[in-house]
């Protein structure tokens, strides 16, 4: 009986947690995203996290598109070949490539990789009191931990997606012509005709979108960890769900924003 | 009458329910090594972090040369702490960065020094805490405990602050190696001038780097003296404490 007529305050305080986690995170990416623009910079800072993201995020999400792109030529051949419309396979290829995979698939294993690290490493900074020695050297831990790696995740994850782009329709390609029996001229000559500028837009701006959500999240709980290993543990994981959910969410606002009519 | 160096007046910090920081009333003299003792969750550690502004306390003043760090504005605020340097209990090193980058880094951060001079005063420091120019180019994690301890005492000075703070200077060192370090840190505030503050459970750490002393129990002061009477204070709680004798005034919450 008391625990029917608690319902009502424990979800009321649920939604309040929610909506001030919500708000704490917005506040801490605006607190961060405004320090990108205020000197001092750390430029090298900036770069090694450039560089961590992109260039080392490169082979996982470079094989995540190619396979992602070889699976939907092969999967889209089989179902439009019941309706005798396998000659819009390149066309599928290239739609569902560059508007929704290469984006959400480079997010998601960006979220993994780099979202994790980024939050296992701020969190051991936390429970070991660096992020607190650094205060006391009189640095900022927002301009200096923060601002480089939200404005890493924002640039780098366009240029990734830019790659996977290219590397999916590449696999589609190559499954297309080698399996499938696809003339390559009129595989390519069909993918050029049908991609439009509001696609590939659509695709680095998901890019974008994305990479700033995986730093934010990777920041914000790793920043605010608690409680030793364990704490980082469950910043880490927190990390990896909150950005990947994050990263679906906005796939389809980002969508219905460009595409709906 | 002098001006305290650090003037701490009514201060208060709860952590929810837990009132951890009951009225803190302390005076600390330009110059003098003040020694702060207090069972685990005393609110020592809270005491610090309150005066470098690492967390707000609910009530009371801290100044700090007069200057009450409250109701100065932010410029001054920051100006004042940063004339504090802190020796966090574990080092508080920065992975990310070799020996002689934590040596040098408040002052590069703080771009009173490029990197080349940085390097040069970084040797510097490490040679005033007995470490080799050669141990700069090593990451914190090839360091044993005691060399950290050493690296973290050359970070605080690097910029020759006016205050010292040690959380737990000699924790987890051997004997040997805990008087080395607290040798290190007197010659430190003596080279310096500077005024410090020492929180420890060690009592012989205690006895050779303080002039004075002080206990908090229950979030408050209870007794201030000189750190020569640690051991034979006349106060039964601190008497308890100093002596590690199981009975007495102070009892310790344990769950049965």
């Amino acid at each position: 009986m008391n625990a029917v007529a608690d319902l009502p305050g424990a979800l009321g305080r649920l939604v309040l947690n929610f909506l001030g986690a919500i708000g704490s995170t917005v506040l801490f990416g605006v607190s961060g995203l405004s320090h990108v623009v205020r000197p001092p910079f750390y430029g090298r800072l900036f770069w090694r996290s450039f560089i961590d993201f992109a260039y080392f995020s490169l082979p996982v999400v470079a094989m995540t598109a190619i396979f992602s792109g070889m699976v939907i030529a092969l999967q889209s051949y089989t179902g439009f070949a019941r309706y005798g419309a396998t000659s819009a396979v390149a066309n599928i290829v290239l739609i569902s490539v560059v508007r929704e995979l290469a984006p959400v698939l480079a997010g998601l294993m960006v979220a993994g990789r780099v979202g994790a690290a980024m939050a296992a490493e701020l969190g051991t900074m936390r429970v070991t009191d660096q992020i607190d020695a650094l205060r006391t050297l009189s640095t900022d831990p927002m301009k200096y931990l923060i601002a480089p790696r939200l404005l890493a995740g924002l640039l780098a994850l366009p240029l990734l997606v830019l790659v996977a782009d290219i590397l999916g329709v590449m696999g589609g390609f190559l499954v297309a012509t080698a399996k499938l029996g696809f003339s390559s001229h009129s595989y390519l000559t069909n993918s050029v005709n049908f991609l439009h500028w509001n696609d590939v837009l659509l695709s680095l701006v998901k890019g974008a979108v994305f990479g700033l959500l995986v730093s934010l999240m990777g920041c914000y709980h790793g920043f605010n960890s608690r409680g030793g290993a364990q704490g980082v543990g469950a910043a880490t994981t927190s990390a990896v769900v909150s950005a990947s959910i994050l990263i679906l969410a906005f796939d389809y606002a980002l969508t219905e924003l460009f595409f709906a009519r | 009458m002098t001006t305290p160096k650090i003037r701490i007046r009514g201060l208060k910090k709860s952590f929810g329910d837990k009132v951890v920081l009951d009225g803190i009333d302390l005076d600390i003299a330009p110059g003098t090594s003040m020694v702060v003792i207090g069972g685990s969750g005393s609110g020592k550690s809270v005491l610090l972090k309150c005066i470098l502004g690492l967390i707000e306390p609910d009530a009371g003043s801290i100044e700090i040369d007069g200057l009450d760090l409250a109701r100065a504005d932010r410029a001054e605020r920051e100006a004042a702490r940063g004339e504090i340097g802190m020796l966090f209990q574990n080092g508080a090193l920065f992975d990310s960065l070799n020996v002689w980058e934590n040596v040098a880094f408040g002052l590069m951060a703080q771009g009173r020094m490029g990197r080349a001079q940085g390097r040069a005063h970084a040797a510097s420091m490490l040679a005033q805490v007995g470490l080799a120019e050669s141990v700069g180019d090593l990451s914190p994690a090839e360091l044993s405990g005691g060399m950290q301890k050493r690296v973290a005492l050359a970070r605080a000075i690097a910029s020759q602050p006016q205050i010292l703070f040690f959380d737990e200077p000699t924790t987890g060192l051997d004997p040997i190696m805990g008087a080395v370090i607290d040798g290190l840190i007197v010659d430190c505030v003596k080279r310096l001038g500077s005024t410090a503050i020492a929180i420890t459970h060690d009592m012989a750490s205690a006895k050779r780097i303080g002039d004075q002393a002080a206990m908090l129990f229950d979030g408050r002061v209870i007794w201030q003296d000189s750190a020569d009477r640690l051991l034979e204070s006349g106060n039964p709680m601190v008497d308890q404490f100093t002596h590690g004798r199981r009975d007495g005034p102070i009892h310790m919450a344990l769950r049965k």
